[in-house]
């Protein structure tokens, strides 16, 4: 089977037991134990976003004056940092789905002896991308208590920002694993990078997407626009009905990548 | 007889268009010690991974335990220790959190990770490296240590792919003697080496393989009694001299091979075989009178020598 026509299939919990879908658990306990003596690291990315919020709000926010959302006006810096939150989420997950699997996919071949095991390639895929995802939820937490120090959140139901951001660590995790299957070497990493920065840029990130004109719809093929709008509505408090649609693009973006990263697992170990 | 534990008939495997093994039978008995001898690139490596569930036949029925691992892998592979031919130990764990996250991996509970690692790290001569990095350990104990975990999960079956390559002779004889111990708990093992003395040592049955295919099957000393005379008479002629020197030798035993350095001659009574040599007036810089090894044995069915 070619790994285009995995895309296809639409039910990806039977594809993914029978790729070994039994205990993805281990691959997280087995990252709890290896990080135990370097939490820091874990930590670190926190920061970056973390940095920018700062800036915002003592800087850039008072030229810029307030940002009309929703038909509400709100300040630049409460505009601002619903996005930064998405963006953390989504750093979390990247940082650790590439560079980190990719050590331990072509370098520590951690996964060679998982899969000696009765592990199968689904429990790596599900189990790195849930580390992941865990990762960027880390991130999120932390971000959302600053935020609510600052006095940026704007009711209770900015904690459903929370489970959003795990959709967004979710999609970018998938995306980051089966990207990292492709690569070749640490060269390839270059490519995330230049990827992650345009995509942070360019989400709707600092400029609401009516500001983009005629190119919105660049902006909508960004996975991450999807997920700073739906945190944007949870910081606001405001639904609509279009929200459904961005949590679908994240939902089925990460099935079909998870599916695929298992595959590509089972392709590249088990030869 | 017992139902053999691993059955293997035309087993094949293909790597795009290279045929790494290509068709071979192979049946081991439960409690046997069983050995792949064959120089580099014969195809042990890709035949142990197909019988470790982690490599899929390419052609060619394989069955562990009555079982198929195109079916049942996780199920065949709980049954199963692995050591394959690099080393795949953890290395951002200690030496005693590989042995735990290994056994979690096997769905045992933390207590009994603990308690088997505990035993294992004795057995592995590692108790007082329990909290080491792995990368800080020299190579006999990375190699123990692999053994070690796995162990973890008391598989009836083990996989040794070539455990001590790489190892100086006292590592070696270590290991040797935790693989024997391990025979005589009934471990069932399955390793390839190629060295000859070490198939010796170890192997109850081997079979021999180049280029993909079995050429020879038996005990160590039934393939010596069938294809080599009983000794050897080995004589060093200068170098780059030895290939004159071969026709010479023609009717002094039953056969003989002519190598870079030395020109074999194989007789069942070496002396015997020497003093005729120095009868013909043939005046060589050493004479040597060997058994006969499974390097020979190997040497004849191939022309070639297990080193190359
Ligand atoms: N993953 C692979 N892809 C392509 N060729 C391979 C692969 N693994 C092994 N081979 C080739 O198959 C042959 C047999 O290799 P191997 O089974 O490792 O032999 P051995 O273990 O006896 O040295 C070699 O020629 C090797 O280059
Ligand atoms: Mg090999």
């Amino acid at each position: 089977m070619s790994d285009t026509s995995i895309v296809l299939r639409i039910i990806p919990v039977s594809y993914l037991s029978g790729l070994g879908l039994r205990r993805p658990h281990r691959m997280i306990e087995r990252h709890v134990m290896a990080y135990r003596r370097q939490w820091l690291i874990v930590v670190s990315g926190f920061f970056e976003p973390l940095f920018y919020l700062l800036s915002m709000r003592a800087g850039v926010g008072d030229l810029v004056g307030d940002v009309s959302v929703a038909g509400r006006s709100v300040p630049y810096d409460a505009f601002v940092a619903p996005a930064l939150m998405a963006s953390s989420a989504m750093n979390g997950a990247i940082f650790d789905s590439t560079g980190n699997v990719l050590h331990r996919l072509k370098y520590a071949r951690i996964y060679d002896a998982a899969l000696a095991t009765p592990m199968g390639p689904a429990d790596v895929a599900v189990g790195e991308i849930s580390w992941a995802l865990i990762r960027g939820q880390i991130y999120a937490i932390g971000f959302l208590a600053v935020m609510a120090a600052m006095g940026l959140t704007e009711s209770w139901w900015s904690l459903m920002a929370l489970p959003v951001c795990a959709l967004i660590g979710l999609t970018f995790a998938s995306i980051g694993f089966l990207g990292t299957t492709y690569m070749r070497g640490w060269s390839d990493m270059e490519i995330v990078n230049t990827l992650m920065m345009p995509l942070f840029l360019f989400s709707a990130t600092f400029f609401p997407i009516s500001s983009y004109g005629g190119w919105a719809w660049v902006v909508q093929l960004s996975p991450l626009y999807h997920g700073v709008a739906l945190v944007r509505a949870c910081n606001a408090g405001v639904w609509t009905a279009s929200l459904v649609v961005h949590a679908l693009v994240l939902l089925v973006i990460s099935v079909v990548m998870l599916a695929w990263g298992s595959r590509r697992i089972d392709r590249l170990l088990r030869r | 007889m017992p139902e053999p534990l691993i059955v293997a008939r035309g087993l094949k495997k293909r790597f795009d268009d290279f045929e790494a093994v290509k068709g071979i039978d192979v049946e081991v008995q439960p409690g046997e010690v069983f050995g792949f001898l064959g120089p580099n690139g014969a195809g042990k490596s890709s035949t142990m991974r197909m019988i470790a569930c982690v490599s899929p036949a390419s052609e060619g029925t394989l069955r562990l335990f009555g079982m198929d691992p195109a079916v049942d892998g996780a199920k065949i592979r709980a049954r199963i220790g692995v050591v394959p031919q690099l080393d795949t130990l953890d290395t951002e764990l200690s030496v005693q959190e590989n042995l735990w996250i290994y056994g979690r991996y096997f769905d045992l509970s933390r207590a009994e990770c603990r308690r088997r690692a505990t035993e294992l790290l004795e057995f592995a001569q590692l108790t007082d490296r329990a909290d080491s990095v792995v990368e800080h350990l020299s190579g006999g104990m990375k190699r123990r240590l692999s053994i070690a975990r796995s162990l973890i999960n008391e598989p009836e079956l083990l996989l040794l792919d070539e455990p001590t390559t790489g190892l100086d002779p006292q590592a070696r004889h270590v290991l040797w003697e935790r693989l024997y111990r391990l025979k005589q708990q009934g471990v069932t093992q399955v390793l390839t080496t190629h060295y000859m003395d070490e198939a010796e040592q170890l192997c109850d049955r081997l079979v021999v393989m180049d280029q993909g295919l079995i050429v020879a099957e038996g005990s160590p000393r039934e393939l010596i009694d069938q294809y080599s005379t009983r000794e050897v008479l080995e004589l060093r002629f200068g170098a780059g001299t030895n290939d004159q020197f071969g026709p010479q030798v023609v009717g002094i035993g039953d056969r003989f091979e002519v190598l870079p350095d030395r020109v074999l001659v194989y007789a069942d009574d070496g002396e015997a075989a020497l003093a005729e040599a120095h009868h013909r007036g043939l005046r060589p810089e050493s004479a040597l009178v060997r058994r006969s090894s499974l390097e020979d044995v190997f040497l004849l069915l191939t022309g070639r020598s297990l080193a190359d």
